[in-house]
């Protein structure tokens, strides 16, 4: 094994006790812990790591870091494995099993390429592919296989992933000289800092230099300031954290990987994402060496310069044994020097007409044999280089020299990727002959190679310089003493030449000089897309494919661009670069979706009643968050249909029960409540009696249905409004939109009390006798307890409110009780309900039964195009209102007066079993020629147990004057359905709600149900309390609570009984003892007066979660993008943020102490996600 | 991602934590009868959408729930102010 030679027998910065077991493409090696993936395939003499994506060409590692073009390899196997990950920054792992991932075009189509490769130039795809157009599929297809860039797993990853929010004052990317030294400063002056690298030791090759003679040498420099950097608790250092990303308002992107590879070590997650929002961003990025272009340089054995010194200073590996060090500058002379050092052989040829610097004097010194003046015009090989043939600048007798390892120095390209993310475009320097950064953006600073420095003093005294001005900027103003630098023996650089390509005496040769390896992309190429007219460099880019890989041409984008530029005749800083955009290198999938996969992938809302619906066989039905019973399977052959169908006739004839808890609704107080709710429903509201419901439609500004549902008149200035599941939040939004922005002078307060309610809607003739056993103290006889009527009371021995109102049809009671009441009432009325065949339905059976009645379904029946009268729901809109109501003026517009509005109908099928499907186009022939005209179309559409026949809902053009006529329904399988248009309303209950009533069966058919006694709560009591913040209504509230409300923003009030939470400058969370709701409600209606301020009890709408410990913060940084280090969240702070994909209240009663107040129903999501975190 | 002051929390807060409402310091008309269709349509529909500073009502809606005028440069994404709705200036005024 080559091994022997090429691993030297002393020196780097691994471990050679620990030798790692690994496979690459099936071969077993051995490399040792400390390793690059990359370091161990050129320790083992892998020269060829993959083949050439269009000509398939071996290929070998040329860089040392991101800029890698040829090593991309897959690594794990299964489904655990990561395609595409660049070999030089994969640490090996014990185990690893790692695949080339470009293995080119094959071997056939390979050899092909090289023979033709004259037939596959630049813009190929587009002249040979494209046209005919249909055939571009069939090309496409074989072109991906062909390119070999991997494949994706299949299965679901099994590693973990994780967000996590960081914050910092000063954010250092890189840390080299210059960024070690702005961390140092920065931490110096007090500031939080964050300092990322994606390398695995902080201080980069700083760590190797040379040991000075006197004084401290940059490597003890720079161990000492990591050391000094690790002990301080405000620095976070993130070693193998790649910064990819830099966006606005300084929110940094940040992929660290773990050290311990995949997920082998528990649950620590495998690559972990930092989403950073830093005050002031320090981009320290450093700079990557730039190659060289010469004929035949895509030979495995030519290199970066400095990635020859690095592995050999780091990894005690010699790639090849004679070396040809081709450079323009003098920094390719360290590698010179280090060949040296080691004991091989190496030749410079340098194109400067002298080298006479300080370093290649060192270099002679050293006997070194120096060919200045010269170029390395070809390499010669076939799997590996074998020679160079290099020539006179200027022309002249080339001249043979073996070896079999070139190294080329153009000069450095810095890092300016995320300084141009901004959108700050890069500027071409003369002098440093490199595209420098750009004046940065506010908030962001460069410091080091990435301004073009060479020297490392220089970039240690520029890092101190910008981390301390960072630091001052970030509001840490610091008395720093002179920046502590170490002793060096650095020599001053004479100047570099320009030199990008070097151009070749014999023809033919420029389709083997390779600018973009990775895509085989030559010089030809672009010569070609500038002759063809691509002037601009993104044009020619695209064209040519030049920098499209998954290395972005981070090795020969400059070369690309100055090459373009002497086609064109022009200037670099005129051609100017392409457009950088995020990622810097590729972030996986996993990184990006974090935690949020399974089941935490979007919260899933569960009412107090969902245990029990699990536990009877509820199906469910997703209705926005909320999981909701679709139907109860009663046993395991029991179909959808079956179930439906008994679950319709238990409404119809006996009695049955649907959870409808998940109902948005809002609590509406203060004295010009009803005024308000006036102006926003288009129906009047103002005179609905204390103690009735009222239907309602809220329309948007362009007249259109925003929502339906029930308005209950509680008292004389507070409502209850029903909103539509899913539209609950939007609706709210909504109202207070118009509150807070068009009416601040209505004294009006809304409060969500969605998760606070339990619903159970009790329905069916049977349904006054089974309430009737678990409520003694409402009257619930015909004539005392009406249709459309509001009761307080208690059932099950709970506070109750109870709406006789239906969405069936039926006799129908909504039995409302706070949340941590929910489960115990659904279960007694369940109880109560025994002897009549209570039946719990579902969602499928409520549709079935609405749609009966002609109920329409905002967002099923309606589109968002529809009024009022095309739903036939003219009736609602009363005009003539003293302010008229949202949506009031759109109403008149010709469009909403045409005659062929589609209109709400009844569709009859003409089979009776045939159920349309929904959805459904209709047209007036069975089989239309087209472009047939479309009538309209079906919305709803089901089977009725109570009909016997199938029918259907329907939008249909002026539908309303077309009763009678026969509409078709072609369908994709060819079949046509026809139907006929019928009134929309199709059954009339027996005795229906609103009109006689059931008959009452009278108190003695509805025995008292013996109940379990009612458990003492623990759940605390929360109220939400709204004022209009003035002196007299605060002090008149902080009385009844016997403590003042707090006044400035995001703090907490708080004595042993309670705490008082500010939520907005008039609206605060009350938390007290369980059981005490009733009483500080009672108190604060005392005190204040009623209509100025709207106090609601919450108690069942949230829950609260108690998170300490050293931990608690990081499991919180997972969720929210709130900064929660104690100086920025002392105790007895608190805020409203989002918590991963809900949102909460935090409160922090002490520090390290959090407590956490979630919406009821997201509390399991919420709890799920705080436990794995 | 944007940094976002609200000025009811005063504090600086991420965009996650907020929502756009639109287009902000459009009154609705104070009697919409008295308009012709046109007039109405162009208050319904017709937004300005300008190249630089734009003012915007924003809602702190994971927040304290409470909307706000924001001026906010739609080239740089810049958020030039925030306050309390009908506490900003004109977007020309705050400009100068």
């Amino acid at each position: 094994m080559a091994d022997s030679t090429r691993r030297l027998p002393e020196g780097g910065a691994f471990v050679r006790s620990r030798p790692l077991a690994f496979t690459f493409d099936g071969k077993a090696l051995t490399g040792y812990e400390g390793d690059t993936l990359a370091s161990a395939l050129l320790a083992n003499g892998i020269d060829v790591v993959g083949s050439s994506f269009k000509y398939g060409r071996p290929r070998g590692i040329v860089g040392y870091g991101a800029e890698e073009p040829n090593a991309i390899v897959h690594v794990g196997e299964g489904s655990a494995r990561t395609p595409n990950l660049r070999a030089t920054t994969v640490e090996l792992e014990d185990g690893m099993v790692a695949t080339s991932a470009a293995r080119g075009p094959g071997a056939v189509t390979g050899a092909l390429a090289r023979t033709f490769g004259r037939l596959l130039p630049a813009g190929f795809y587009y002249k040979t592919f494209m046209r005919p157009q249909g055939l571009w599929g069939f090309w496409e297809e074989r072109l991906r296989t062909a390119a070999g860039l991997g494949d994706v797993p299949e299965g679901p990853d099994p590693d973990t992933y994780e967000r996590r929010h960081g914050h910092a004052d000063v954010l250092v990317v890189g840390a080299g000289p210059a960024g070690l030294a702005a961390a140092l400063a920065a931490s110096r002056a007090g500031a939080r800092v964050m300092l990322a690298d994606e390398n695995a030791i902080i201080g980069g090759m700083l760590r190797f230099s040379p040991v000075a003679s006197g004084g401290e040498s940059a490597g003890e420099w720079s161990r000492r300031a990591a050391a000094e950097l690790a002990d301080n608790p405000d620095v976070t250092l993130l070693p193998h954290a790649t910064a990819f990303g830099l966006y606005d308002h300084n929110f940094v992107g940040i992929l660290e990987r773990s050290a311990h590879g995949n997920g082998a070590l528990g649950k620590a997650p495998r690559q972990r994402l930092h989403q950073v929002r830093a005050r002031q961003v320090v981009l320290a990025c450093g700079a990557i060496e730039r190659p060289i272009v010469f004929a035949g340089n895509d030979l495995p054995g030519v290199m970066l310069a400095s990635a020859v010194s690095a592995y050999a200073i780091r990894h005690a590996v010699a790639p090849g044994e004679r070396l040809v060090l081709f450079t323009s500058n003098d920094s390719a002379y360290e590698t010179a020097l280090t060949w040296h050092h080691i004991g091989r052989e190496v030749t410079v040829v340098d194109a400067r007409p002298v080298a006479d610097g300080a370093r290649p004097g060192d270099a002679r010194a050293a006997g070194i044999d120096i060919r200045a003046g010269h170029v390395v015009q070809e390499a010669h090989g076939r799997r590996r280089v074998q020679g160079v043939e290099i020539a006179p600048v200027g022309g002249g007798r080339p001249e043979r020299l073996d070896c079999d390892l070139v190294a080329s120095s153009g000069g450095w390209n810095p890092l300016v990727h995320l300084s141009a993310q901004t959108g700050v475009r890069p500027v071409w320097s003369e002098a440093a002959l490199a595209f420098l950064p750009g004046s940065p953006r506010s908030g962001v600073h460069h410091a080091g190679a990435i301004n073009g420095h060479a020297s490392t003093l220089a970039c240690l005294r520029e890092g101190f310089r910008v981390g301390s001005e960072a630091a001052r900027l970030a509001g840490f103003e610091s008395a720093q003493a002179a920046p502590d630098l170490p002793t060096t023996d650095e020599q001053p650089s004479a100047p570099g030449e320009a030199l990008f390509v070097v151009p070749h005496p014999r023809p033919g040769r420029d389709s083997r000089q390779f600018v973009d390896l990775q895509l085989d992309v030559t010089v030809a190429d672009i010569e070609l897309a500038a002759r063809e007219g691509y002037r601009s460099v993104e044009h020619a880019k695209r064209y040519t494919a030049l920098g499209f890989g998954t290395d972005q041409g981070k090795l020969g984008n400059v070369n690309g661009v100055a090459i373009l530029a002497g086609a064109l005749g022009q200037g670099i800083e005129e051609t100017g670069t392409t457009m950088f955009r995020p990622p810097y290198t590729p972030v996986t999938f996993g990184a990006v979706a974090g935690r949020d996969v399974g089941e935490l992938f979007d919260p899933v809302r569960r009412t107090p009643m969902h245990e029990w619906h699990e536990a009877h066989g509820a199906v469910w039905e997703d209705v926005g968050r909320w999981k909701r019973p679709r139907y109860y399977a009663r046993g395991a052959g029991e179909s959808m249909d079956e179930a439906v169908r008994r679950e319709c006739l238990a409404a119809r004839g006996g009695v049955a029960m649907l959870d409808a808890s998940t109902l948005g609704k809002i609590d509406v107080q203060g004295a010009d409540a009803a005024r308000f709710l006036d102006r926003v429903y288009s129906n009047g509201f103002r005179r609905l009696g204390v103690g009735r419901c009222r239907y309602g439609l809220m329309l948007r500004e362009d007249g259109t249905i925003l929502d339906d549902g029930v308005t209950v008149r509680v008292a004389e200035n507070r409502y209850l409004v029903h909103t539509t599941t899913g539209n609950a939040e939007a609706v709210l939004s909504w109202l207070e939109l118009w509150r807070q922005t068009e009416w601040p002078e209505l004294n009006v307060h809304l409060t969500s009390v969605t998760d606070h309610w339990a619903t159970a809607a009790v329905v069916g003739p049977k349904s006054r006798t089974v309430l009737r056993r678990v409520c003694t103290d409402i009257d619930l006889s015909p004539d005392a307890f009406r249709f459309m009527d509001y009761r307080a009371g208690h059932v099950a021995g709970v506070p109750a409110r109870v709406y006789r109102i239906s969405f069936s049809g039926e006799l129908s009671f909504e039995v409302n009780v706070a949340a941590q009441h929910g489960a115990r009432v659904w279960k007694a009325l369940m109880e109560a309900g025994e002897d009549f065949d209570i039946t719990p339905y579902g969602t499928e059976t409520m549709h079935v039964l609405r749609a009966e009645m002609g109920f329409i379904i905002v967002g099923q029946d309606t589109d968002g195009s529809m009024t009022p009268d095309d739903m036939g729901l003219a009736g609602l809109v009363r005009q003539g209102k003293p302010w008229g109501f949202l949506g009031d003026r759109s109403l008149s517009l010709p469009e909403h007066q045409r005659p062929d509005r589609p209109q709400l109908v009844g569709l009859a099928p003409l089979n009776a079993s045939t159920v349309l499907p929904e959805g459904a186009q209709l047209v007036t022939e069975p089989r239309p020629k087209p472009p047939a005209e479309m009538h309209g179309h079906v919305t709803s559409s089901y089977l009725s147990a109570a009909l016997g026949h199938s029918f259907a809902l329907a939008m249909v053009k002026g539908g309303r004057e077309r009763m009678g006529e026969t509409l078709y329904s072609p369908q994709a399988d060819g079949s046509v359905i026809p139907a006929k248009v019928v009134p929309s309303v199709f059954f009339k209950p027996m005795a229906d709600a609103n009109g006689g009533d059931v008959a009452d069966e009278g108190e003695a058919a509805a025995e008292p149900l013996a109940l379990e006694p009612l458990a003492a709560t623990t759940a605390p009591a929360m109220l939400n309390l709204c004022g209009d913040g003035k002196a007299e209504f605060r002090q008149a509230a902080s009385r009844a609570l016997h403590l003042a409300l707090p006044e400035d923003p995001c703090t907490t009030a708080r004595n042993a009984s309670i705490a008082i939470h500010w939520l907005a400058p008039d609206e605060w969370l009350i938390v007290a003892q369980p059981g005490e709701e009733a009483e500080i409600e009672r108190r604060l209606r005392t005190a204040t007066t009623a209509p100025s301020a709207a106090i609601t009890d919450v108690t069942g709408a949230h829950i609260l979660l108690h998170l300490a410990g050293p931990q608690a913060r990081e499991a919180l940084a997972t969720a929210t993008p709130y900064d929660l280090h104690p100086r920025n969240f002392p105790p007895g702070r608190c805020i409203q943020t989002t918590l991963a994909k809900t949102q909460a209240l935090i409160a922090t009663p002490a520090e390290d102490t959090f407590e956490i107040i979630v919406r009821r129903s997201y509390a399991h999501y919420a709890e799920a996600w705080l436990r794995g975190a | 991602m944007l940094l976002i002051r609200c000025p009811y929390c005063c504090e600086e807060r991420s965009e996650m934590e907020f929502s756009c409402a639109g287009e902000g310091g459009i009154r609705r008309p104070e009697d919409p009868s008295d308009l012709s269709d046109a007039e109405w349509a162009d208050y319904l529909h017709f937004r300005t959408n300008p190249k630089g500073l734009h003012r915007e009502i924003w809602c702190h809606t994971a927040g304290c729930r409470r909307y706000f005028d924001v001026v906010r440069d739609t080239v740089t994404y810049a958020i030039h102010s925030t306050a309390p709705i009908g506490a900003t200036t004109q977007v020309d005024e705050a400009d100068g």
